[in-house]
């Protein structure tokens, strides 16, 4: 019996691998039919890497919808031609070479880089070694921009926000005692806290208790509510994702502890959160330079394509994706750039288009690029009010 | 007259695992120089080797040590570590990449086998289950304690600090490890040839410490410790030179992994990676060298090779794993095996005859 059941499953091994193989075979059949179509019909070819599997697969997989949404608008109307294709990096620097190794295979000509920091920053040396240009939607670390003149950003720099946030607080008088929980295992996260512990400092903010968690410890919260508790802060700042500050939300919910809570654009997204008791954010502030419920027609558009489409409301990284496409676009007209140049001929002319465009997309109008690869756009500041967000 | 046949099948051993690497080493070379190398396997070059490394020296101490160690990743990391400060401190005293990668990988290893020692006495006196959980918690140690560590370089030297940055950079100085936020900027000197130099010396030791009287020794405490003992084999001695070698390697392994990428966190080198080289050495087959070189290569290979068929790759590689697994516990190997053998002796009774 055991033979028997071996046998088969080394059978259905085999017959799996072999279709594994005709798969490949057919892809590189296709993609080399598409090449040969290209020549003629003259599309650009956009790659990317991003977490489409593992504990980050939901930023990885908004990207790689926002983008083909952008991707599918620019071709249906005719003019700029994209082929655009996205590898899985699993949220890991090393995969992420290999995945974009995989793309230069491909043949890739422009880069969305990778859509977390980390991986960003490895791919971003290899984009720089080998000259294909990059702009990434939400890798936003300065370590993926330094010292690399062709690696640009659509996203805000995590010490923008830091110190954006920190501004906008003591501007607007939020709180008197801020306490900061955040992860101290993340380079978003606690790039972002750096920046925002120096702004307070310098604008005369009153941090009375900052605590920490890391990706093994993200599901318990009640010390460090806790001790923000027992020192009376006012103001909780959570510069993280949006999974933990949902149950941040809840558990404070539970004990009776209610403080204002402020956010930064990780924070996107709990509204849509599967399960997520929407009344619990009430009142929680956030910047973040998307809005799903936005009513001008672009964004409207964008978010009815999308769920039409996949199902669910983007959040800020779909949306950054489709401003990176849009850019390209812009810059690709700007600077009269064909197909049929190499990796390295775009490379130069989107080094020199990039700092002169003004970009009005979704996550903000008016965007600039300087030099150094940074974006500058305006963050906005967003109340959650009846479960919906509300510009401040 | 056994004693004679293990070692001609130890030589043999050996000759198999230095032919695959070399074999490969040239193949792979002549792919280079003739340009037929796709980019995404030339990337994985390096990691390969690395990975190589990492399971020749788990195997130490899983095959011929006979202790399970799960926290094989957290040599790694403490090697990849030091070799990043090693680097980036000689820098300018050792203006030659590839010497540099040495010294470094030379400092990586001797951190590694500090905390092998660290490690190693207090655990050895464990067995089986207990030694696997504690060396587990080392490998979750080393992590979190990377995590927070803070060190920077400036004209005055290195600067250390655990937690919070508590130290001021002078002009010019830069940040090495940056707590959570790892290592950024790495200067990338490791090579596909530094990677190969580092398997040929690791077999080397490894294979030589195997075929010695150290490495039978080893293995006595491995099959009877109580045995071992009474003939004056001190179990505890040899337990800890196998453990730290195998750290040391690791070490190096992590070095040269680290100077591969450009950016480097601690939460890399976490049990999932202790599990991964772990699996490499099962696959490979306890104890069989050439077995955990090949098993290391091929697994490090297949997700990138499986991209082909995308959202199944996952399910794929998970499933040949157990195929894998199966087919190593099963009748059919045995029987494959017990052929090999029976054909062997046929050829050596047949030229005795002769």
């Amino acid at each position: 019996m055991k033979k028997v059941l071996s046998l088969l499953l080394a059978a259905a091994m085999c017959t799996s691998v072999l279709a594994g193989c005709g798969n490949s075979a057919g892809d590189t059949a296709d993609t080399s039919s598409d090449n040969g179509a290209e020549s003629t019909a003259a599309a650009f070819k956009i790659g990317g890497t991003g977490p489409l599997t593992g504990d980050a697969a939901i930023y990885g997989n908004a990207v790689k919808n926002g983008a083909q949404i952008a991707v599918d608008e620019i071709n249906a109307e005719g003019g700029i031609q994209i082929e655009w294709n996205m590898e899985d990096d699993e949220n890991d620097p090393e995969k992420a070479v290999s995945a974009y190794n995989n793309l230069k295979d491909w043949g890739m000509q422009l880069s969305l880089g990778s859509v977390t920091s980390k991986p960003g920053e490895a791919t971003a040396t290899e984009n720089y070694a080998d000259r294909i240009f990059a702009l990434t939607p939400s890798a936003s670390s300065t370590a993926v921009t330094e010292g690399k003149d062709n690696v640009f950003q659509m996203c805000f720099t995590d010490p923008n926000q830091g110190t954006a946030s920190a501004d906008y607080i003591a501007d607007n008088q939020l709180g008197t005692k801020i306490a900061v929980i955040y992860k101290n295992d993340d380079v978003y996260s606690s790039g972002i806290f750096e920046k925002f512990q120096a702004e307070a400092d310098a604008k005369g903010l009153n941090i009375v208790s900052v605590t920490t968690f890391t990706s093994s410890s993200a599901t318990d919260f009640s010390v460090q509510l806790s001790e923000a508790k027992s020192a009376g802060a006012d103001l909780v700042f959570l510069p993280i994702y949006y999974q933990p500050a949902s149950l941040i939300l809840q558990q404070a919910k539970s004990m009776d502890y209610a403080p204002k809570f402020f956010g930064v654009d990780g924070m996107d997204g709990i509204l849509t959160l599967e399960g997520f008791d929407t009344s619990l954010a009430e009142g929680v502030m956030l910047l973040t330079p998307f809005n799903a419920d936005a009513t001008d027609e672009k964004t409207q558009s964008f978010v009815t394509k999308y769920k039409e489409q996949f199902g669910e409301t983007p959040n800020q990284f779909a949306a950054d994706a489709y401003d990176c496409i849009y850019a390209y676009k812009a810059a690709i007209e700007a600077s009269g750039a064909t197909p049929d140049m190499s990796a390295e001929e775009l490379c130069d002319l989107m080094i020199q288009t990039f700092p002169t465009l003004t970009f009005d997309g979704l996550t903000g109008e008016g965007a600039t690029w300087d030099a150094t690869g940074a974006v500058s756009k305006d963050p906005k500041g967003m109340v959650i009010e009846n479960g919906v967000y509300v510009g401040m | 007259m056994k004693q004679s046949k293990n070692m001609l099948a130890g030589r043999r051993d050996s000759i198999i695992s230095y032919g695959i690497v070399i074999i490969a080493f040239v193949a792979v070379q002549l792919m280079i120089l003739t340009g037929n190398i796709s980019s995404s396997l030339k990337g994985q070059l390096v990691p390969i080797c690395a990975y190589v490394v990492m399971a020749v020296s788990l195997n130490l101490t899983v095959g011929i040590l006979g202790e399970l160690s799960l926290g094989h990743a957290g040599f790694m990391s403490v090697g990849a570590f030091a070799g990043i400060v090693a680097t980036t401190s000689l820098a300018d005293a050792i203006p030659l990449a590839p010497l540099r990668l040495a010294v470094a990988m030379v400092i990586g290893a001797i951190c590694a086998a500090i905390a092998g020692v660290i490690v190693g006495v207090p655990v050895l006196r464990l067995k089986g289950d207990y030694l696997a959980i504690v060396t587990l918690a080392f490998g979750e140690i080393i992590k979190n304690i990377v995590n927070v560590l803070y060190i920077g370089l400036d004209e005055n030297g290195l600067h250390f600090s655990l937690v919070n940055q508590t130290f001021q950079l002078a002009e010019g100085g830069e940040m090495i490890i940056n707590g959570p936020m790892g290592v950024s900027g790495v200067e990338k000197i490791s090579s596909f040839t530094s990677g190969f130099v580092l398997i040929l010396i690791t077999l080397f030791v490894i294979l030589n410490l195997i075929h010695s009287r150290t490495g039978r020794a080893i293995m006595s405490v491995r099959d009877n410790k109580i045995a071992a003992e009474s003939i004056g084999i001190s179990a505890t001695r040899y337990k800890l030179l196998a453990f730290v070698i195998s750290a040391a390697f690791a070490g190096m392994a992590g070095t040269l992994y680290a100077m591969n990428f450009s950016t480097v966190t601690a939460t890399k080198f976490d049990f999932n990676t202790s599990i991964l080289i772990l699996v490499f050495v099962v696959l490979g087959g306890l104890g069989n060298i050439w077995g955990s070189i090949i098993a290391a290569a091929l697994l490090t290979i297949l997700p990138e090779v499986l991209r082909a068929v995308n959202d199944y790759r996952m399910l794929i590689y998970a499933i040949l794993l157990i195929v894998m697994m199966i087919f190593n516990n099963s009748g059919i190997k045995t029987r494959l095996m017990e052929k090999r053998a029976a054909r062997r002796a046929a050829k050596q009774a047949s030229k005795e005859g002769i």
